[in-house]
């Protein structure tokens, strides 16, 4: 398979690019929508409003999940908010400074046009949103409200108390589910993508497994989206829910998509840390606790006193001491490896020595108890009941946990994929969020690409395909992906060993949170790509997955979920591995300014790594997209 | 801590199924619920049986995918709390634990304690969205919404869809469900023009499939984000009104 | 259900209202019966308007036994595979899972309730009754013990139908206002406590003596 790395950014100036781009692109005629079928597999943000935007214009949709229904997808956990240039707060934001914002937050490893393109249909989105009736907050006149969120300096983010991301989700499932009443989406829940069909060069359908029943099927269709999420549950404990995971992105890479960026995860840093061995995953509390809440440690180490007996001039307030401008309210990168920093330290807190505190109680004695509760109360119940202490008296304890990867398929402009006709959009593509995400900026990427940029974008692929049929489901490129989705399941259910596959995935987990996480060296990522290896093997030697294909088995779903994991993770540390820099969230600590800060390499790392599968991880052909800033100058991210 | 199970086993809809005990031990209490049932389906398949299946993905009490009924209550003892935050720390060491699924005619048992939940879609397909087409819409700023309406909408589109609420009704009704989603569109400036035929075309799909409302009230109960009978009050409101009003008046002003 | 549950609401409570005349004697209750056959007044044929009455309460009533039947029947489908757990029911009181069996008890004492103070039929009636003579055929028929046993336990059963009938007909008819919400359990309670209160004073007044052969205790 050819592989080309054309970002196909349009001409003009960044404001011009988005508008020249819809005009020169070409379209597909109304009557002719109907002749088109298009496969979205994934129906969370991205996937159910590409789904729901689709069938709006006439295109006859198939949409797949893994899930009982569209509204569980994971995009329902995020708290916070969604950002948008709407500067209804007269604060001097901009889609410029939004832009601009994304960009320098990102570290300067994502492509301008794009991150421009976002910033502009941000405004759209809010409307679209509201209009659906999603419950934004208001002021007392009736107008949306707004927070500052996640380091930005102007009130760009618009939320629903603490359940943004729900909210903004069940307005997305809401306008799928018109559309499958309409009859003009064909959903299949429990269902399961299990490989791309690639004819000719291009993506014609997929291969997908009945979770009920485990019926393997193929599915053909002129074009093929992937909307399916990120990967951070490569980490085991990781805030991602438990079903999210890489296959479907990595079996389209193995097909010949390009993976960007691998080892660009985000790990948010206020989490609920770990309190015991059996923990199945992480909680996260929404970062708007930052605004409110001082972050420290006890300034000695191995100070084992409950928190309130320590006086204020025992504590360290480190965010503040160490970035008065910002305080607590750095980017996340910075201050997750700040806590990190402090816990390896010694001056970790908690019975396992793994947290640091988060106090509102300086916030609860200006601001009183009550605006404490309006703003977090249900961020708090769910603390107490999660850790059974209570927030209001005690500081809070929390630690960074992976949470979103800026990694993903590489996409062009379009966000086409280097397989004609297989797109991702959301968290699943590598991103407009460079190599650390905003705070707010996701929800917000996953509704551009799925209402407004795919659906202007897919026309231009589909136009050469008018009148010509999908590929018969009885093809060799078929049944030759369905033989290959067959024979995997049959190689996993006869090993029989001795090992759950939740064994192998907390010890893959313990690897690259250890190795690949907050912090990486070139000695410990080698360590590590010799480990996963190892552990792949002992996988298709040693695990046990019980049951039998041919019905509801979610040791079988886990086990192929988990051996993409180990493929998956050995190309994160070999991407890690190759770039000898420090951007965002990739912390080499051989890579550091003498103050311990990310030291960036434009001079040689100024560009997106794509890999190209050739069978192996460890041989992955490395190409890169340069990134040119024509706008923006690069310059040292400084929070101080 | 130890506790001894008994849980429900079925291995699909055809199975009448059966009880299965189990005792689970070396706990800890603050390992939650679901986590317990991970360590027992660890030792299960380790010692060669099938494991026990059961649903839940986000683990913080949000997607609305897992849910158990727990001696006799859907998502167990503690009050607004679905089953994945539900914590050992809740029962004692050696309590005997029945663990089963939702149990409702139009919620069928596809396996174990995992039910088909997907007559909620059907009632959402029916009416529970405002028809607006990306791109129409115009500024958000152009529509004021009273900030006390908002509220209650937001009360409202807390439901998470976990089907408690049909699983604690002694009729096994789904009212709280549909009035959580059509109190959330209707009581919205933007819901209006969809109001009555919304209301009535949710309603009636509700019908094909569930119980029918006679005010017990466990619903709210046993609803983790413990969403009001009063957002029923105001589906029946709606639904007598979508009856008698003349909707071609609609526009004009009251 | 709600709607016909209001007219028989009302049916009771006024029924209860208009024995309270038994208190004023036999003759203001004699009176009261008459005058309820004499309703309308010379615009309306003696006995007519009384009648339209009686049949909008017997149409009420079928339909609300129709409607009560067919949800009870509906519903108890719903689950075919009963809880192995007990149920410990948490909100839903007494009151409302018990709709369908106190429902039946009224239903039934409504019959004997008619045949011994309307119809005059046996076995029910008393051996003294006379059509019109209301106040003698009350004494008669609680001076039998069992009749006002039989009278009490009905009504018992009323209260528990009422109360829950009475709430939930605000919820059933969407009349919620936060503001207000709470007053519709006192509401309910206090409806209750008032109609079965009043009824229930009638056997115990004959039994114990406080209402004679010829008037308040006389």
């Amino acid at each position: 398979m050819t592989f080309t790395l054309d970002p196909k950014i349009p001409e003009g100036s960044l404001e011009e690019k988005w508008d020249n781009h819809r005009f020169s692109n070409r379209l597909v005629n109304p009557a002719n929508k109907r002749k088109y079928n298009i496969i979205v597999v994934g129906t969370g943000l991205a996937g159910a409003s590409a789904a729901a935007t689709f069938a709006e214009l006439g295109y006859n949709v198939t949409a797949f999940t893994y899930h009982d229904s569209p509204r569980r997808a994971h995009s329902i956990a995020a708290q916070g908010g969604i950002n948008a240039a709407k500067n209804y707060r007269n604060d001097g934001d901009s889609i410029w400074r939004l832009f601009y914002d994304t960009v320098k937050g990102g570290d300067f490893r994502s492509r301008e046009a794009n991150v421009h393109r976002l910033s502009q249909v941000s405004v759209e989105i809010i409307d679209q949103c509201a209009a659906q009736g999603v419950p934004f907050a208001r002021e007392y006149g009736g107008l949306l409200d707004n927070r500052s969120f996640g380091g930005a300096q102007v009130s760009r983010t618009f939320y629903a108390r603490g359940q943004t991301g729900q909210q903004l989700l069940l307005g997305a499932y809401q306008a799928l589910m018109r559309q499958v009443g309409l009859g003009k989406i064909d959903l299949h829940t429990r269902t399961e993508m299990l490989d791309i069909v690639v004819k000719d060069e291009r993506a014609v359908g997929i291969i997908t497994r009945n979770l009920v029943t485990g019926e393997v099927k193929s599915w053909s269709s002129h074009a093929v989206v992937l909307a399916t999420g990120g990967y951070s549950n490569v980490y085991y404990l990781s805030t991602n829910a438990m079903y999210s995971n890489a296959s479907a992105i990595w079996r389209a890479h193995r097909k010949g998509a390009g993976f960007a960026n691998p080892s660009f995860t985000q790990i948010h840093p206020t989490c609920i840390p770990a309190d015991n061995e059996f923990q199945s995953k992480l909680t996260l509390m929404s970062e708007s606790l930052r605004n409110d809440g001082r972050i420290w440690v006890p300034a000695q180490t191995d100070d084992l006193r409950t928190p309130n007996t320590i006086s204020e001039n025992e504590r360290d307030y480190y965010l503040e001491r160490r970035y008065p401008a910002f305080g607590n309210l750095v980017p996340r990168d910075v201050a997750s490896r700040a806590a990190k920093k402090e816990v390896d330290a010694g001056r970790g807190v908690g019975q396992l020595r793994n947290g640091v505190y988060l106090d509102l109680s300086h916030a609860i004695e200006r601001l009183g108890r009550e605006t404490i509760e309006a703003r977090y109360g249900n961020l708090l119940e769910m603390y107490h009941r999660i850790t059974d202490e209570n927030p209001y008296t005690d500081p809070m304890r929390i630690y960074p946990a992976p949470h979103y990867t800026m990694g993903g398929l590489w996409v062009d402009y379009n966000l086409m994929t280097t397989v004609p006709g297989l797109y991702a959009i959301g968290e699943a593509n590598y991103s407009d969020h460079g190599s650390n995400r905003l705070g707010a900026s996701a929800l917000m990427q996953g509704l551009a690409d799925g209402y407004f940029v795919l659906p202007n974008t897919i026309g231009e692929y589909l136009a050469d395909y008018l009148n010509s049929d999908t590929v018969p489901i009885d093809d060799p490129s078929f049944i030759e992906a369905e033989r290959e989705v067959n024979d995997s399941i049959d190689r996993m259910l006869s090993v029989n060993g001795s090992k759950t596959v939740d064994w192998f995935h907390r010890e893959l987990g313990r690897i690259m949170i250890d190795e690949c996480g907050m912090e990486r060296s070139r000695p410990g990522l080698e360590k590590a790509l010799s480990k996963i290896p190892e552990l792949r093997q002992e996988f298709y030697r040693d695990v046990r997955v019980p049951g039998e294909g041919e019905s509801l088995n979610s040791s079988l779903e886990k086990a192929g979920r988990i051996a993409d994991f180990f493929e998956l993770a050995e190309l994160m540390c070999r991407d890690a591995i190759d770039r000898e820099e420090s951007c965002g969230a990739h912390f080499r600590i051989e890579h550091q300014t003498p103050e311990g800060e990310a030291k960036r390499n434009d001079a040689d790392f100024s560009f997106v790594s794509v890999y190209q599968h050739t069978g192996d991880p460890s041989t992955a052909i490395l190409h890169q997209e340069d990134l040119t800033f024509e706008n923006v100058t690069l310059g040292q991210r400084s929070y101080k | 801590m130890k506790v001894t199970l008994k849980v429900w086993r079925q291995s699909g809809a055809e199975d009448p199924g059966r009880f299965e005990t189990h005792k689970v031990d070396e706990l800890s209490p603050d390992m939650s619920f679901l986590e317990m049932l991970d360590v027992l389906n660890d030792r299960i398949s380790v010692a060669g049986g099938e494991p026990i299946e059961f649903e839940s993905d986000c683990r913080e009490g949000i997607c609305g995918t897992c849910g158990l009924v727990i001696n006799g209550q859907p998502h167990g003892p503690e009050e607004r709390t679905a089953t994945c935050q539900l914590h050992m720390r809740k029962f004692s060491d050696g309590d005997v634990i029945t663990v089963e699924p939702w149990r409702a005619k139009a919620f069928s048992v596809i396996k174990d304690l995992i039910v088909d939940r997907s007559p909620f879609d059907s009632i959402i397909a029916a009416g529970g969205f405002i028809s607006v087409p990306t791109g129409s819409a115009s500024d958000a700023n152009l529509i004021p919404v009273p900030k006390e309406a908002a509220d209650a909408a937001m009360d409202a589109a807390a439901c998470i869809g976990c089907g408690a609420c049909v699983a604690a009704c002694p009729n096994s009704a789904a009212q709280l469900f549909t009035a959580a989603k059509v109190a959330h569109l209707n009581l919205l400036p933007q819901g209006q023009p969809e109001r009555y035929i919304r209301v009535t075309k949710m309603v009636d799909t509700m019908e094909q499939f569930f119980g029918s409302c006679t005010n017990h009230g466990e619903c709210e109960r046993a609803c983790p984000k413990a969403i009001s009978v009063d957002f029923i009050a105001m589906l029946n409101r709606d639904y007598i009104s979508s009856k008698i009003k003349n909707r071609r008046l609609a526009g004009q002003q009251r | 259900m709600a709607i016909t549950g209001i007219v028989l609401l009302g049916y009771i409570a006024t029924h209860m209202l208009g024995n309270l005349k038994v208190y004023f004697g036999p003759e203001d209750i004699n009176g009261y019966g008459e005058a309820l056959r004499d309703l309308g007044g010379h615009l309306i044929p003696r006995t007519h308007l009384l009648w339209l009455l009686r049949i909008g309460l017997t149409v009420a009533f079928v339909l609300h036994i129709h409607a009560a039947y067919s949800l009870t029947l509906l519903n108890r489908r719903q689950r075919p595979v009963a809880y192995a757990a007990r149920r410990e029911y948490l909100i839903a009181s007494y009151a409302s899972r018990t709709m369908a069996w106190t429902g039946t008890i009224v239903l039934l004492f409504l019959v004997f309730h008619l045949a011994d103070l309307t119809w005059g039929a046996e076995p029910a009636v008393s051996g003294d009754f006379e059509r019109g003579e209301i106040y003698n055929n009350m004494i008669a028929t609680f001076s039998r013990w069992p009749v006002s046993l039989l009278y009490i336990v009905a009504n018992l059963a009323l209260g528990l139908h009422v109360f829950h009938g009475v709430w939930s007909l605000f919820q059933s008819l969407g009349i919620s206002n936060p503001r207000f919400n709470k007053w519709r359990r006192h509401l309910a309670l206090g409806f209750t406590v008032v109609v079965i209160g009043g009824n229930l004073t009638f056997p115990l007044a004959v039994l114990s003596g406080i209402l004679g052969e010829s008037g308040f205790l006389a």
